[in-house]
């Protein structure tokens, strides 16, 4: 038996008068991007490094610093993974504030000063804007950020109600990128606070009605360094990228706690 | 038998001391600390205006106060236990606030229990100090110049 042969199709062209169909120009303008660089190898003492760059109304600060990477300095060192916001792998500090370098486009910014590119705060920096991020979740994994239920397995997934699910719907959006807890002033002082973004995967699992170990998880914030350590600032609530109302979440911990002992 | 071996946790061990919580603090004492700071708050907005609104609005005013005026107060249990309420919550509330801070801010372990010790001394002796006078206070005490003492005391 043979399969007959199909002449395959030949390139799709399209003829585009310019300026049509967005392949206008995109405006450019010149920035300066000052990074602050850290090699423990080289010096003790972190530097600012200035770039001057020509960039796109539609590039990010993601790009300026692919810019920087591989056409100035290979050796700028940063995390960056799906570059699309949903990895979080790029949180760091742009102009005094923590966002993600892959959703913060440039032309938000106020592109007639320098941009101001840091390490996320509160976390040891290794090298450049990458930070340890280990004691970051060593506080999730305490948390235990997993379903707990003792029941029987059930033969089929676990129904939930749709009120039930949405309880929990803001703190599953979390994509650990810690832009939270390393903008919250009790973390920099204090690194054993438990900090924000554990305290909002403990949400997710709390406020579960398919979870049985709510009780456990209130148990380990109820600690010194738990949710009594939050001082409100909002901090967190402004820094997250996907709009988590962290402190919000941090409260409902709070009162679950205090419903649970009183 | 097979020797078992301890494996450790991925990366354990890596993380600068700074960050490990040393064991855990179970107990309730920094949520009961948190709720008291609302509760207080809450009782002691109640309690300083009322306690200013007397003082300072009713009748003559600022201008009636005298070792006279206070010892009426004191005269009444009414007065006693809300001034005695008063301190006790304004106290605890001020200094708890303050543990905070110091616990926010001091780096070192030496600096955060001097300044705590400091901070609970002065809060005892504040509150004893507090509470000797609302139940002692005698508006006639010896041996003070005339000028100063409300004209129903004793002439020495």
């Amino acid at each position: 038996m043979t399969t007959p042969t199909e002449i395959p199709e030949g390139p799709s062209k399209v003829e585009l008068a310019p300026g049509v169909g967005g392949g206008g120009e995109i405006p450019s303008f010149d920035i300066t991007l000052k990074v602050r660089r850290y090699d423990p190898e080289v010096s003790d003492e972190a530097r600012w490094d200035e770039f001057k760059l020509t960039m796109y109304g539609t590039d990010r600060v993601l790009d300026a610093l692919h810019k920087v990477k591989w056409e100035h300095d290979g050796s700028v060192s940063f995390r960056r993974s799906c570059a699309h916001g949903v990895c979080g792998s790029d949180a760091m500090r742009i102009n005094g504030r923590n966002r993600l370098a892959c959703k913060t486009l440039l032309k938000d910014l106020d592109t007639d000063k320098p941009i101001l590119v840091e390490p996320i705060k509160g976390l040891p920096v290794e090298k450049d804007l990458i930070v340890d991020m280990e004691p970051f979740f060593q506080s999730y994994r305490e948390i235990m950020p997993f379903l707990i239920n003792s029941g029987h397995e059930p033969t089929r997934e676990r129904l939930q109600s749709a009120e039930d699910r949405e309880r929990f719907d803001d703190t599953t959006k979390c994509i650990l990128c810690a832009a939270c807890t390393s903008s919250c002033p009790v973390f920099w002082t204090d690194g054993q606070y438990f900090g924000p973004a554990a305290i909002v995967n403990a949400h997710r699992f709390i406020f579960d009605s398919r979870d049985d170990a709510g009780d456990m998880r209130l148990e380990i914030l109820n600690d010194k360094e738990g949710v009594w350590r939050c001082r409100t600032t909002f901090n967190c609530t402004e820094a997250c990228p996907r709009g988590i109302q962290v402190t919000k979440a941090i409260a409902e911990v709070k009162q679950a706690v205090l419903n649970r002992k009183i | 038998m097979a020797a078992t071996t301890e494996i450790q946790a991925p990366r354990s061990g890596r993380i600068a001391p700074e960050y490990n919580r040393h064991g855990s603090s179970r107990g309730n004492f920094e949520m009961f600390a948190w709720l008291f700071m609302r509760v207080s708050g809450l009782v002691l907005v109640v309690l300083v205006f009322g306690h200013l609104f007397v003082n300072l609005m009713v009748g003559e005013g600022v201008h009636a106060i005298d070792f006279g005026f206070v010892a009426g107060k004191w005269a009444d249990p009414f007065w006693q236990v809300w001034d005695l309420a008063m301190l006790w919550l304004a106290m605890l509330h001020g200094t708890n606030g303050v543990r905070t801070i110091i616990n926010d801010y001091a780096e070192k372990d030496g600096t955060r229990f001097w300044l705590k010790a400091v901070l609970y001394a002065a809060t005892a002796v504040i509150i004893v100090l507090g509470t000797l006078v609302i139940f002692t206070f005698d508006p006639c005490p010896p041996n003070a110049a005339a000028d100063l003492l409300p004209s129903f005391c004793p002439a020495p």
